[in-house]
């Protein structure tokens, strides 16, 4: 049985503790007014070395001149809005500084908050997918996923209460919620059917809910399990988990549209739910792998051997490629046809992230590639965990330049507010996780069916 | 010394398994053996080496980038910098993601088909190549384990019927 070491929880508690003031840190050092936001622009292009702040500023106000553009290009009264630009053109640019760097800590706290849902998320799919596949390897593993799973219940709730604050108009994040946008930006007139406030928030609900009641009905089913006298558990859960991941592809898809793709409301890509998809079922799967290691360390997991780490370090291997995959076909798809609704997403990601546009690909495809390809690699724990760790910082990058670019633009670092959300959500992760391992009496599953091969897997 | 060979036959692949420990058990040295299909386990009990084909295969993958990213950097950047279509041919990496499905293709092709024609040499296949098969049966459904013999027949067939054999055949080499 897995007792929770009196350090571990120290440490969990002390990240959260210093998470959540790094996190108060970031809300209080935002402006709260445009003139205080000016200053903090100005401060900090200052550190560039002077004169470099106007061209900066005069930049912006092009950029910004063009999404105008962009926007109101449907529309015939292109002249009409040119001329408002000029007049009230640094005024407006103001504002829209303003409202990015007040967006900065809350952006972080979504980053993360994401970051380690789905973390949790992607394992309950991936169980899934082995109930479904009925895999004969897997079993010996469902009691570490289930207890990787019930962090999608504090995470959860944490990531709709963020939602139902920004439906609530206490940040920026979402450029459509804004109160009026509509009346003068056809373009998103013409998404409100979709994209509003109320359904965006019933949609969230009914997502959160349906995953995390899948969770507790299949995690009921496979305990009855271990006590019953026939299959009749293993065949209600075989069945309940075709359903969910009907119901997850359908959901996760929307989820992406709303919660990531609709941050940047002008753009659309088809397969961006798919990546974000691959995103999290290739970082999951390392947070099961590393589990798995860290668990068969402390000595619980006599049953796993070698072979299952192999089997889930090919699927981080094949995962990453994946990942990449899709990556790149979204990428090079607009980068080749360069519509400017389309290159629009990408143009501040290469311009102003560079480096953690690019680095992220070397992270997520290049390291695993090169570090998982050998057979032999594959089965050493150590090695596993050193790809993982390296997968997750490169997953957590991805999530990074998919929100940040949309949300504060070139006014990012990497400091307090984000550090703080990603030790708080890790504290917050770590504590429910590993309090669900000290729950497990027995890591073995009983009775199922297909455990006494996966006992004897070897490959 | 003679070039007499002993020649086991057997009916089943869990028989043929365990005849191979006993026979290493005993210290003989196994010549060869004839199976109709993949015996999953056999090469680990004969105590084969593992294959080096990936190996073999990774490094021709980096001989297929190789040549595509060549190619390439010489033909679209370097020799005739056309605008197609207003593509970059400034550099080889502005015009990167244009290259990447060529590059892909070329390192599958390389690593594929080299590897394959390793494995054709390694192994001694080619079109017309005479069959070396010591019995017609071993390609059906019997399995055949040869041990040469250094005047110690009596003893190896003793031990070869002992382990399940169904037949125990000496003969020339072939």
């Amino acid at each position: 049985m897995y007792t929770l070491s009196n350090k571990l929880k120290i440490t969990a508690i002390v990240c959260m503790v210093l998470g959540l003031i790094g996190i108060a840190m970031g809300f209080l050092n935002a402006p709260s007014t445009v003139e205080e936001a000016a200053a903090i622009v100005k401060e900090a292009s200052a550190h560039h070395g002077g004169g470099h702040a106007e061209a900066e500023e005069a930049h912006v106000m092009k950029m910004d001149h063009h999404e105008g553009e962009v926007a109101h290009h449907a529309e015939d009264e292109h002249n009409a809005e040119s001329t408002h630009h000029a007049e009230a053109g640094h005024d407006e640019h103001a504002e829209h500084v303003f409202h990015q760097l007040q967006n900065r800590p809350w952006s972080a706290v979504l980053i993360a908050g994401f970051f380690f849902f789905m973390l949790s998320l992607g394992t309950l799919v991936f169980y899934a997918v082995q109930r479904v596949a009925q895999a004969g390897w897997s079993p010996v593993l469902f009691r570490v996923m289930e207890a990787i799973t019930s962090y999608l219940v504090p995470g959860g709730i944490i990531l709709f209460v963020f939602f139902v604050l920004t439906i609530s108009h206490m940040n920026h994040l979402y450029l459509w919620m804004e109160p009026g946008i509509t009346d003068h930006d056809t373009i998103l007139a013409g998404k409100s059917g979709y994209l509003n406030s109320p359904f965006f928030i019933i949609r969230a609900a009914i997502f959160i809910a349906g995953w995390i009641g899948y969770r507790f009905i299949s995690r009921k089913y496979s305990l009855a399990q271990d006590e019953a006298t026939d299959d009749s558990n293993y065949k209600k859960n075989f069945k309940i988990s075709v359903f969910f991941l009907l119901f997850f592809f359908v959901s996760e898809s929307m989820m992406a549209w709303d919660w990531f793709m609709s941050l940047e409301p002008h753009w659309y890509s088809t397969l961006f739910a798919w990546y974000v998809f691959a995103t999290m079922f290739v970082s999951a799967i390392t947070v099961i792998a590393m589990s798995t290691v860290y668990l068969k360390s402390k000595g619980l997991l006599e049953f796993v051997n070698d072979s299952h780490l192999h089997d889930l370090a090919k699927f981080m291997f094949g995962l990453s490629i994946f990942w990449t995959y899709l990556w790149f076909g979204q990428f090079m798809l607009q980068w080749y046809a360069n519509i400017p609704e389309e290159s629009g997403y990408f143009l501040p990601r290469i311009e102003h992230y560079n480096p953690i546009f690019f680095g992220m690909v070397a992270i997520n495809f290049l390291f695993p590639f090169l570090i998982l390809m050998n057979s032999d690699f594959k089965r050493k724990p150590w090695f596993i965990f050193l790809a993982g760790t390296f997968i997750l910082i490169g997953h957590y990058m991805d999530l990074f330049q998919i929100v940040m670019p949309s949300t504060v633009g070139e006014h990012w670092s990497f400091g307090a507010p984000e550090i703080g959300s990603i030790l708080f959500f890790l504290g917050l992760f770590l504590i429910t996780v590993t309090s669900a391992f000290a729950k497990t009496k027995v890591w073995l599953p009983k009775r199922d069916p297909f455990i006494e091969e996966s006992k004897h897997f070897h490959y | 010394m003679s070039n007499k060979v002993i020649q086991a036959i057997y009916n089943d692949d869990d028989v043929l398994l365990h005849a191979v420990k006993k026979v290493k058990a005993e210290k003989h040295h196994i010549e060869e053996i004839f199976t109709p299909f993949p015996v999953h386990g056999l090469d680990k009990a004969m105590g084969l080496e593992h294959t080096r084909l990936a190996i073999c295969s990774f490094i021709f993958g980096c001989v297929g980038i190789s040549v595509a990213a060549t190619m390439m950097y010489y033909m679209m950047i370097v020799d005739w910098p056309q605008n197609i279509g207003g593509k970059p041919s400034f550099s080889f990496i502005e015009n990167l993601p244009t290259f990447i499905p060529i590059m892909f293709e070329m390192t599958v092709f390389f690593a594929a088909h080299l590897m394959v024609i390793t494995f054709y040499m390694r192994s001694r296949l080619w079109p017309f190549k005479e069959a070396e098969n010591p019995d017609v049966r071993t390609t059906d459904d019997h399995f055949l384990m040869e041990i040469a013999l250094h005047g110690n027949e009596k003893e190896l067939t003793a031990l070869l019927e002992e382990t399940g054999a169904v037949e125990v055949i000496v003969s020339e080499k072939h």
